[in-house]
Parts: structure tokens; C-alpha cells; sequence
């Protein structure tokens, strides 16, 4: 408890940074009116780009606490970090050519994605049940608006009230997890209660601590949507505006995940057989859905939000076979994910025919002849989705079933193999209709906006060459693992 | 003692006989009211507990604040609450089931109730002594030392739920005319006023 507030306030900095960033240019745009929406997105681009460089340099990796061990800052939390900042870097770009068609071009997109993002900052960071509720609350509010964002269009505005019900509904079923954890321990303290359950020397946790694990998970497991928590995937994945649904794949995912490997690794970590057969069966059921379900679907974002589900699950194994290993393989698992949902979400923005953003799978036909770039890249995207060797899918997918087999987990990889094969069928159904299918309709809208270009270029780069240099995020990876576990 | 017990149930059974009123009540302004009641036996217990500060917050918070606020949209909504109660029955046994089957869980959780023998030591150590600190006292201290983090974030949500209020539901009316003081104070004799000479008889 020696800590001051100034050291504090160094080790949230870029926090604070982004917070009062995003107060400053919602004055900015407050003040400027309607037109002032260009000069706040290009404040909040400098500002992130900041701010990512800040999280990637600053700090040796080593575990700090602050704020009376309410928070940690360690090399796991700035991998996270910088993947979200990525993420929401990415989604502001993007947004633009979508917006100003829509004619909502408004400033408030930006502030709105900067205070998320703080909110899934503080996720990643907490080392208090009170502080991860409080992060988890930051980052979904901004998403409910978000979701909702284009406020004249039925589909968006329903995302929104559905998203916001269920989020609540989750929040609930969190909150009653944690008093009953805090019932059980006296303390919200992720350090305090890791050491209580240390004390425990193995006679086994109460039931009532296991109930709040498994309230706690509920509600986890609906910030990543995995299975059974999954409904209101698809309905908020379709009903907001594509970029915002690219927002929702990328970042929001990946703060979840950490806090889903934080909260369940550090604090329970010695009764991990008790939440251990949870996320086995998430996880089965997660990769299980997400392969059947997206089968039927004709809609590009509602695939994809069954595709996103599936993925959870993949990333789950991981979790479920826990250590160093798996934890690594849910960080490497996580990166090229985000990569690659980033890079299909840009190929959905670049698209637009007969004035409207292109969302059925149909509207792929004949890309292949039309623009083979595009459809290559599309092709890559939706290869390595479906894990197929050299592209970066595989290997996101080699490490967490590596670390699970060397758990002795033979029947949750097997399933997840299985599970991986049956969803190649739909991603090869973009490739085959891509390719084979005449083409339908008008021809695509040009020019393609630039933002959504060079993020479908950067991204398709990264996939189809990560082979070549593997090595420095799987040592990434490994290095922020290990400063997670004590 | 027995007068606390007493006391205790009194307000516990007020409490859950309003709580269930408030959905059970055919008029929603009842419900309102039902719900007020609830908060006030609830502070009631807060005070058995010798919480006092969170006793009065709840009087002054959802009472003055809350309760009033769901007064007025209740009135000035008009809800057709017959109507959505309806299908109420048919979603009764099902709904009744799934909790009673909670119910059931949870008490056999509560029943089998094991702390962490740690658990007094730990609650301890991070609160102010409370024996020789006033309630109010005691939670200002932790609140802004020890829960600060915590305390600023619950401010930023705050201000992202108002952003996003104004975000969804404001809208800017073209036509709508407003005093533009700046306008009125340059206006001189030559922009305001147009003298015209007029033949008698004629007209403008």
C-alpha cells in the first residue's frame, strides 16, 4: 500500500490520455456543431495512434498494482491492449465512406469508440471484481450506442434495445456472481482472493464460491457470445452498421477474452478444476454451433457472427487447457483473429452496389472475374478463417490445440478439429460462389474507399504472409502469458 | 433483542409483501407507489444493520429522485399495461418453474454455506475501522482513496449514458426560430428601416 497517487497515475496514463482526449473533442464537436465530425475522427486517430505507442513501449512487461491493487498493469495486459487499440484504431477509418453515405456522419462515432475503448482498457487492467464490473459497463454502454447508432434505420435501432436488454441481463447475472464470490471471501481483491483459495490448501471450495464462478462465467461468456450465451449475435451483428459490427468482432472480443483469462487464471487459479469442465463445455459448444448454425445463413454478417461464435470456442480450448501454453495460444489465437475479422469486415465495406453496402453471400458471385484482387483477398480471408495451412488461421488454431493435447484434452480437440471441418464447408461456399458463380446484378460501385482498402491490404498481407515469419507473436504471446500467471 | 427481531421482521415482510405488489398491482401508479414503500422498509433494514448513510441515500436517491422520476413517465407514457400483461398467465408455469427450481438451488447452496476461513481478515483489511468512524466518514474515506479508480470510471459511464441519450433522441428542427441577439443589436436604421414615399390614393 506504499504506492502514491502520482505513480498511480503513470501506470493509467494512457488511460487518462484517451478519457480526456475524448472529453476534449466531444467539447470540440460540441462547440464546432455538425460539421466538426472530420477534424474530431482525425483528433481520435492521432490520439489512439498515441496512445498505442505508449502501451507498446512504456513498461517493462513486469507486473506493477495500482490503485490500492484495484488494478495491474503486466506484459499480458499490454498485449491485449494494444491488440484493442488496434482494433479501434482500425474502426474509425473505416467508418467514414459508410457514415457519410448513410448521411450520419456524426461526430460523436469517434468519442463514443475512444471511451469504449477506455472502458476495455480498464477490462483488461482490472485486478478487482469492482473495477471489472466497472470497465465492463464503460465499454457496453458505448457499444449499446453504438449498435444503435444509425437511429432512423429499424434493423440498427433494434440491435441496439436487444443488445441493451441482454447486456443488461448478463450484467445481472455478473453481479450476482461476484457478492456471492464476495459473500463467500470477503473480498473483491483478485490478489486477496487468490490467496483466501491458496489458504483453502486444497480441501476443496465452498459451493457457494462455485456457484459465483459460475454466475461470473454467465456473464462472461455473453461479452465473448459463447455458447449458450450466444443469441444476440447474429440479430446485433446484422442489425448495426457494418462498421460498427466490424468494431464489435474485432475489439470488444479480444477485451472479453482477457478478462475472461484474468478473472478465471489469477483468482480461481487453484480450484481450476472447478471452472474447468465450464469452459470445456463452452467450448465444445461454442465450435459446435458456430460450425452448424452459420450452414444455413445467406447473410455475409450473420455468417460471420456465427463465424465469430465458433471462433470464441476455438479460443476457449485454450483456456481450458490453461498454463503457459494455452494462455499463449489464446493470445496468438486472439491476434489473428482480429486481423483477419478486421480484413472480412473491409471487404464487406469496400462492396457497395446499387447504393446499398452488400451483405447476402449472392452478391460475392463473380467476383472472381470482376475484381480478382478483391476476390483473392476475400479468398484468403476466408481460407484462413477456416484454418487451412499456410495461411495465419492455422496457426492461431495449431497453438491452442497443441496446448490442449498436451493438457491430455484429446476429446475437446477432436471435437474442435471436427467442428473446424464441418465450417470449412461455409467459408469455401464464399470461395466457390466467388469464383464459379456468374455474376449478379449491378456491377460493384467505384471507387473503393480508401480507408477500407488499405485495411483489407494490410490485413490480407499479414494473413497470407504470417508463415513466414511466425516468431515474433508467437514470443509475444508467450512473454505477456507468462506474466500472467503468479 | 426481540424488539430488533421484531423490528427486522416487520420490515422484511413489508418489504417482500411491496415488492411483490409492485408487479401484481392492476394500476401502474399503485406499482409506483408499492415500490416507494419497498425502499422505505429497505432502508429501514439498512438501518438495523446500523448502515445509516446507505439508509438515507436510498430514501433521498431512489425515493426522492428514482421513484419520482417513474412516477411522471408513468403517468405521462400512456402505457397500455393491460396490455402488455397479457399472455402472462400462459407464461406463468413455465416462468413459476424455472423458479422454483432456482429457488430450490439456491437454497441448498446457502444450506451447504461454506466461508473461506480467511474471509474476516480479508473483509477487514481493506475497510476503515468502523467502530470508531461514522458511517458517512468511513465510506468517504475508502471511496475516494481506496476506490478511486472505480469512483471516476462510474463517472465516465455516466457521461457516455448521457452521450448516448442525446446521440439517439436529439434531433435539430430546420425552421425553428431562434433570438439571435448579435443580429438584433447590429442592426442599424438602414437594414431595419425602408421609408417609402406613398401618392395619395395610390397604395403601396
Amino acid at each position: 500500500m506504499t504506492s502514491s497517487l502520482s505513480t498511480d497515475l503513470v501506470l493509467i496514463l494512457p488511460e487518462i490520455i484517451l478519457a480526456a482526449g475524448a472529453m476534449a473533442l466531444l467539447v470540440l464537436g460540441a462547440f464546432r456543431g455538425e460539421g466538426s465530425a472530420g477534424l474530431v475522427r482525425f483528433g481520435a486517430f492521432g490520439l489512439l495512434i498515441a496512445v498505442l505507442i505508449l502501451t507498446a513501449c512504456a513498461g517493462t512487461g513486469e507486473k506493477v498494482l495500482g490503485f490500492n491493487d484495484m488494478l495491474v498493469v503486466d506484459g499480458f495486459g499490454s498485449f491485449m491492449k494494444v491488440l484493442v487499440l488496434i482494433g479501434a484504431l482500425v474502426a474509425i477509418p473505416m467508418s467514414v465512406d459508410f457514415f457519410r453515405r448513410a448521411a450520419t456522419d456524426r461526430f460523436e462515432y469517434p468519442v463514443l469508440i475512444l471511451l469504449a475503448t477506455v472502458g476495455m482498457m480498464l477490462m483488461i487492467s482490472a485486478n478487482d471484481l469492482i473495477t471489472l464490473y466497472v470497465g465492463l459497463e464503460l465499454q457496453s454502454l458505448a457499444l449499446y450506442v453504438l449498435a444503435a447508432f444509425l437511429r432512423d434505420d429499424v434493423r440498427s435501432t433494434e440491435a441496439g434495445l436487444k443488445y441493451f436488454v441482454l447486456g443488461a441481463l448478463s450484467s445481472g447475472m455478473l453481479l450476482y456472481g461476484c457478492s456471492l464470490i464476495y459473500g463467500f471471501s470477503g473480498t473483491t481483491n483478485f490478489t486477496d482472493l487468490a490467496a483466501g483459495i491458496a489458504s483453502l490448501e486444497g480441501q476443496g471450495a465452498g459451493i457457494g464460491l462455485v456457484v459465483g464462478i459460475v454466475f461470473l462465467v454467465a456473464g462472461l461468456a455473453f461479452k465473448v457470445s459463447a455458447v449458450p450465451f450466444h443469441m444476440w449475435t447474429p440479430d446485433v451483428y446484422e442489425g448495426s452498421p457494418t462498421p460498427v459490427t466490424a468494431f464489435f468482432a474485432a475489439a470488444p472480443k479480444v477485451a472479453a477474452m482477457a478478462l475472461f483469462l484474468r478473472a478465471l487464471t489469477v483468482p480461481f487459479g487453484e480450484i481450476a478444476a472447478q471452472w474447468q469442465q465450464i469452459i470445456i463445455f463452452v467450448s465444445i459448444a461454442s465450435m459446435l454451433l458456430g460450425a452448424f448454425a452459420a450452414i444455413g445463413q445467406t447473410n455475409m454478417k450473420r455468417l460471420l457472427a456465427y463465424s465469430s461464435i465458433g471462433h470464441v470456442g476455438y479460443a476457449l480450448v485454450g483456456l481450458a487447457a490453461g498454463g503457459e501454453e494455452g494462455i499463449r495460444g489464446v493470445l496468438v489465437y486472439m491476434a489473428i483473429y482480429l486481423v483477419m475479422t478486421l480484413g472480412t469486415f473491409g471487404v464487406l465495406l469496400v462492396m457497395r452496389k446499387d447504393g446499398k453496402a452488400v451483405e447476402t453471400i449472392q452478391d460475392f458471385a463473380g467476383l472472381g472475374r470482376s475484381h480478382p484482387w478483391l476476390a483473392f483477398v476475400m479468398a484468403a480471408f476466408m481460407f484462413s478463417l477456416a484454418g487451412i495451412p499456410p495461411l495465419a488461421g492455422f496457426f492461431a488454431k495449431f497453438y491452442v490445440f497443441i496446448s490442449a493435447i498436451e493438457q491430455g484434452l484429446y476429446v475437446l480437440s477432436v471435437i474442435g478439429m471436427l467442428a473446424s471441418v464441418v465450417s470449412a464447408f461455409y467459408y469455401l461456399r464464399v470461395v466457390k460462389i466467388m469464383y464459379f458463380d456468374a455474376p449478379e446484378g449491378a456491377p460493384l460501385e467505384l471507387p473503393f474507399p480508401l480507408a477500407s482498402r488499405v485495411v483489407v491490404g494490410v490485413t490480407g498481407f499479414l494473413t497470407v504472409l504470417y508463415f513466414v515469419v511466425p516468431a515474433p507473436l508467437v514470443t509475444a504471446a508467450g512473454a505477456a502469458a507468462k506474466t500472467l500467471l503468479p | 433483542m426481540t424488539v430488533t427481531a421484531l423490528v427486522f421482521y416487520l420490515f422484511a415482510a413489508i418489504t417482500v409483501a411491496s415488492g411483490f405488489m409492485v408487479i401484481s398491482a392492476r394500476n401502474p401508479v399503485h406499482s409506483v407507489l408499492f415500490l416507494i414503500l419497498a425502499f422505505f422498509n429497505a432502508a429501514g433494514l439498512f438501518l438495523l444493520l446500523g448502515a445509516e448513510f446507505l439508509a438515507m441515500i436510498l430514501v433521498i436517491v431512489y425515493v426522492g429522485a428514482v421513484a419520482v422520476l417513474f412516477l411522471f413517465v408513468v403517468m405521462m407514457l400512456d402505457v397500455n399495461f393491460v396490455e402488455l400483461r397479457q399472455g402472462f398467465l400462459q407464461y406463468l408455469p413455465v416462468g413459476a418453474l424455472i423458479g422454483l427450481i432456482l429457488l430450490v438451488e439456491l437454497l441448498l447452496v446457502f444450506g451447504s454455506w461454506s466461508v473461506l476461513p480467511e474471509a474476516g481478515n480479508l473483509a477487514a483489511a481493506r475497510a476503515p475501522d468502523a467502530a470508531t468512524l461514522s458511517n458517512t466518514d468511513a465510506l468517504g474515506r475508502i471511496l475516494y482513496t481506496q476506490y478511486l479508480l472505480p469512483f471516476q470510471a462510474a463517472g465516465a459511464i455516466l457521461l457516455v449514458a448521457m452521450i448516448g441519450a442525446i446521440v439517439l433522441t436529439l434531433r435539430s428542427r430546420p425552421g425553428v426560430k431562434r433570438q439571435k441577439i448579435s443580429d438584433q443589436v447590429t442592426r442599424t436604421m438602414e437594414t431595419a428601416v425602408e421609408v417609402k414615399k406613398v401618392q395619395p390614393g395610390q397604395g403601396i
